[in-house]
């Protein structure tokens, strides 16, 4: 290992999306040596595909419009297990967040008086829910994450930040002390592997939707971060809560925004019938997600489900014309035409609840501190190891994200913690260096593919996890079932730890990666299923047949998976917000 | 079973890239070429290609099929195939890192080459720059490019000067913050495009045109540029 | 901006004006000569020098000339420019050129205007 090389930095991104572009930003407007390293060239990750908005009280739509109703929507939509401190700062924040993306190019849709457009979505009220639907997602057109990526990249091309493109996350380095100092990575097209030293460690890797077989996630988003962050042996925050979006397109998986929603189109059961105001009858097909993709779930249990095989419900969007669709959903219509062979303008969307969206992840606090369970029981900080968007849980989600706040979420998250870290690196950050036994752990799980010799392929294995969580949780899950998961979770990682790699090349080795990426699925797929059987209780997006209410005398707590002994703890939930009155936890009607 | 011919080349082991002859068998159903990609690269884990998004908005997956660029991810087989025969090759006229990944430099330096980030030397206001709907719709059709490299590889004028010509993919975004009623940087920017080769090299072949899976024209982008260099001079 | 490899003008604006406008004065010069040509079917050496004896037909075929020689020049370098990479053979042939279309102009002078 010795004659392996190393580079430095005052703090290293993980992840080329959103929030690590965000981040990557503001430290190199500082002058901070800072390097953003992504397996994928920065826009061609995931938040690409985001599509309907940016939620956000910039009072376009409504010049009255509060951000403390945006709160309320955000802490209610996450069930009550969001922290109301950080759903506090994400929402008052906001706005400052999304006038800096337009001041930065964001080609945003516009009103007639010039201001940024906004348009409802799932979830939004004003008034604290008294004053009906609320128009809070900043858009631009139904392309708003790819406006928003190239947006970000741009300037950090404008502002110099380094950029190591196609370089792949290994695992953390810790020191003697249990501090992370940096990271272990590979440079994908020499595949050589180099150990990147640094001050701040910022996890931006994204979700990990591909422990599913069918989801609206891109093919990277394995759950890196997650991986890496378990395996140095820190715990994962409400694994269990995983969103399904009502609206994936039948088939293929592919995502067909709540815009289309928020614009007036709404969901019909075989007989044609507008199922969601039986359902809903207030916010009807705007409810929050988790609630609209359960609903389609029963019209399709209870035998009114469209097609053949009576699997799936329609989109209906045509009432709303062609100019509509054009200007505002024109993504969309591109889409369906690709993926369902419809055209919207004509005929309705075939879809179906598709896993979306993490709402778990490294838990932080809203300067992106990753924080682990000291020896007292209580929070401590991790030191050198930073998280924002989809991998962190800060909590702003709760039990289920509203639509259009993960892009704010991003946004808001990856610049306070590049705020943060810039101001640690100004006071002065001295950790240990690492040992050459330390970057040895460090190096164990990618020294075991290469030396692999025969054993089960990555696909295969691949398709049983995903298979199994498929199966056992889903939009409905129930104890005897997710028994069988974890179960079945726990014989397939005896079978990977020792799976084979037959391809040893290092120029540009897809399947090395893909191999890596395999473990990294492990994890999340693991840590989800033993929160998933824990939580005995139905809250947002977690649905048991078993347990179908919610309980908030046991579980008004996140749950704190320990990868060491894959056991579940509690962890508090924060109820004390700095400027505003607690929003008490009420019954969730939409 | 589809007949599948692919470009192949591992710089570790071939002296020279080669092509390869795959049966895939997609169940008569009408697969995307990625679909594909994925069944060969079971067949032959050692197979390299990029991709992400798998819904064509991401741009990793451009390549060359049956002759004509486009991403692999939205083109479905029945689109592209002729007679039972698939043939996968890189993007044209970048050097092949491996298969069929290969290696975009040059198409991302000329893309940073037209400074495509939003300039304004004014003060930001306290809330969003106001823009109207109209100015704002002259950004349709220039904004959405996902920088796949469709377009400037099956450009000849890029084949022959890549370090040069800045290619259909940089002009449409040079445009983009040309056109942009935010941007104060429009001289700046034109005086850096009025040499012999970053615009006046596009010979209006319109391969560009034909190829962008996202419906885009960076040949009319182009020619707007010229208007404007020709307003800016005369 | 592209400093290394320049034409003359180093600049493609007026290049690129140069090709159009010389392209168009070529076009109107080639329709006139077809046209006349279609109009005078039994053409003879008188008839033909006497139009060339007129002062407006030897302007607009000097002006075809010359356009014909910028068109040539812009059209050369490009291809020059697409196609010899090195350096020595490039300038070697662009010398050529700019020689022949020098010539070539002359002798156009020369036939127009002389004797």
């Amino acid at each position: 290992m010795s004659n392996m090389r190393s580079l430095s930095f005052d703090a290293i991104i993980i992840g080329g999306g959103g929030a690590g572009l965000r981040a990557a930003l503001e430290l190199a407007k500082s002058g901070k040596k800072t390097a953003v390293l992504s397996k994928v060239f920065p826009t061609r990750s995931h938040t690409v595909s985001a599509q309907g908005g940016i939620t956000c009280a910039i009072a376009s739509a409504d010049p009255n419009d509060d951000w403390r109703w945006h709160m309320y929507d955000t802490v209610k939509g996450g069930d009550y297990i969001a922290d109301q401190d950080a759903a506090e700062y994400m929402c008052s924040e906001g706005p400052k967040a999304v006038f800096e993306l337009e001041h930065m190019g964001l080609p945003f849709s516009r009103f007639d008086n010039g201001r940024i457009y906004q348009r409802p979505f799932g979830g939004q009220s004003k008034d604290f829910g008294a004053g009906g639907q609320a128009a809070r997602t900043c858009a631009a057109a139904d392309r708003t994450g790819h406006a928003l990526l190239h947006t970000l990249y741009q300037n950090n091309l404008k502002n110099n930040t380094t950029f190591l493109n196609e370089w792949y996350a290994v695992d953390l380095v810790k020191n003697a002390n249990g501090d992370v100092v940096g990271c272990i990575a590979m440079d994908i097209e020499t595949g050589e592997v180099v150990h990147v030293k640094s001050k701040a460690t910022v996890l931006a890797t994204g979700g990990s939707g591909r422990i599913y077989a069918s989801t609206t996630n891109a093919l990277i988003n394995t759950g890196d971060g997650v991986g890496m962050a378990l395996r140095a042996g820190f715990p994962m925050q409400d694994m269990e809560m995983w969103q399904f979006h009502p609206t994936g397109i039948y088939g293929a998986g592919t995502l067909v925004t709540e815009g289309c929603r928020g614009e007036g189109g709404y969901l019909v059961n075989k007989d044609g019938e507008r199922f969601m105001e039986r359902y809903a009858p207030n916010a009807k097909d705007l409810a929050g997600r988790d609630v609209v993709a359960r609903s389609m779930v029963m019209e399709i249990l209870e035998g009114r489900g469209c097609g053949e095989n009576g699997d799936h419900v329609y989109l209906k969007l045509d009432h709303l014309g062609e100019e509509v669709l054009g200007k505002r959903l024109p993504g969309i219509v591109e889409l369906s035409k690709t993926f369902a062979h419809v055209d919207p303008a004509k005929e309705p969307i075939p879809v179906v609840p598709t896993c979306h969206y993490m709402m778990g992840g490294v838990p932080t606090n809203v300067h992106g501190q990753a924080i682990m369970r000291g020896e007292d029981g209580k929070d401590q900080i991790v030191n050198g190891l930073f998280a924002c968007g989809e991998v962190a849980c800060v909590s702003v989600h709760g039990a289920n994200r509203l639509g259009g706040n993960s892009l704010l979420d991003l946004v808001v998250f990856g610049r306070a913690a590049g705020m943060f870290i810039e101001g640690a690196l100004n006071e002065g950050i001295d950790y240990l260096d690492a040992s050459e036994s330390d970057i040895e752990t460090a190096m164990k799980r990618i020294t075991r593919w290469n030396e692999s010799e025969s054993g089960e392929t990555v696909p295969e294995l691949k398709r049983e996890l995903q298979a199994i969580m498929q199966n056992s949780f889903g939009v409905f899950r129930e104890e005897e079932n997710m028994q069988k998961g974890v179960k079945q979770l726990a014989e397939l990682r005896g079978r990977i730890d020792n799976a084979y790699l037959p391809d040893k090349s290092n120029a540009f080795n897809t399947a090395r990666v893909e191999a890596l990426e395999l473990d990294n699925l492990m994890e999340v797929a693991e840590a989800t299923a033993i929160a998933a059987l824990e939580r005995k209780e139905s809250r947002g997006a977690h649905s048991r047949y078993d347990y179908p209410d919610r309980d908030d005398v046991n579980w008004l707590k996140h749950s704190l998976y320990f990868p060491a002994d894959k056991t579940i703890g509690k962890r508090d939930v924060n109820f004390a917000p700095k400027t505003v009155d607690t929003f008490e936890p009420k019954v969730r009607t939409y | 079973m589809l007949q599948v011919s692919i470009y192949r080349y591992n710089p570790e082991t071939d002296s020279a890239p080669y092509m390869q002859e795959f049966q895939v068998d997609t169940q008569g159903r009408d697969i995307m070429v990625l679909d594909v990609l994925h069944m060969m690269k079971e067949q032959d884990n050692g197979l390299a290609y990029r991709r992400s998004c798998r819904e064509g908005v991401c741009g990793s997956d451009g390549m060359n099929m049956n002759g004509k660029n486009g991403l692999a991810c939205i083109t479905p087989i029945s689109e592209v195939v002729k007679g039972n025969k698939l043939v996968l090759r890189p993007l044209p006229g970048l050097p092949v890192i491996r298969d069929l990944v290969v290696d975009m430099g040059l198409f991302y330096q000329q893309y940073e080459r037209i400074q495509p980030y939003l300039q304004n030397d004014e003060p930001a206001p306290a809330i969003e720059r106001l823009q109207s709907p109209e100015d704002r719709d002259k950004l349709d059709g220039l904004y959405e490019c996902i920088l796949c490299a469709c377009c400037s590889t099956s450009c000849p004028s890029f084949w022959w000067n890549p370090d040069k010509f800045v290619g259909p993919a940089g002009l449409l975004q040079s445009y983009r913050f040309l056109v942009d009623s935010r941007d104060t940087a429009t001289r700046e920017r034109l005086s850096e495009l009025e040499d012999p080769f970053s615009v006046f090299r596009c010979r209006g072949i319109m391969n560009c045109v034909a190829v962008c899976p996202k419906g885009l024209n960076p040949t009319r982008a182009i020619g707007k540029i010229r208007e404007m260099l020709l307003a800016d001079s005369t | 901006m592209v400093t290394n490899i320049t034409n003359l003008g180093r600049s493609g604006l007026s290049d690129w004006l140069i090709q159009r406008v010389s392209a168009v004065i070529l076009a109107a010069y080639t329709l006139f000569i077809v046209l006349y040509l279609l109009f005078n079917p039994d053409l003879d050496y008188l008839t033909w020098s006497g139009l060339f004896a007129q002062t407006w037909m030897r302007i607009f075929s000097l002006l075809a000339f010359i356009s014909l020689a910028g068109h040539a020049w812009v059209g050369l370098w490009t291809v020059t420019t697409d196609y010899l990479k090195s350096t020595a053979t490039r300038l070697t042939v662009q010398l050529l050129v700019i020689l022949a279309i020098f010539a070539f102009l002359v002798w156009g002078i020369q036939i127009l205007w002389g004797a």
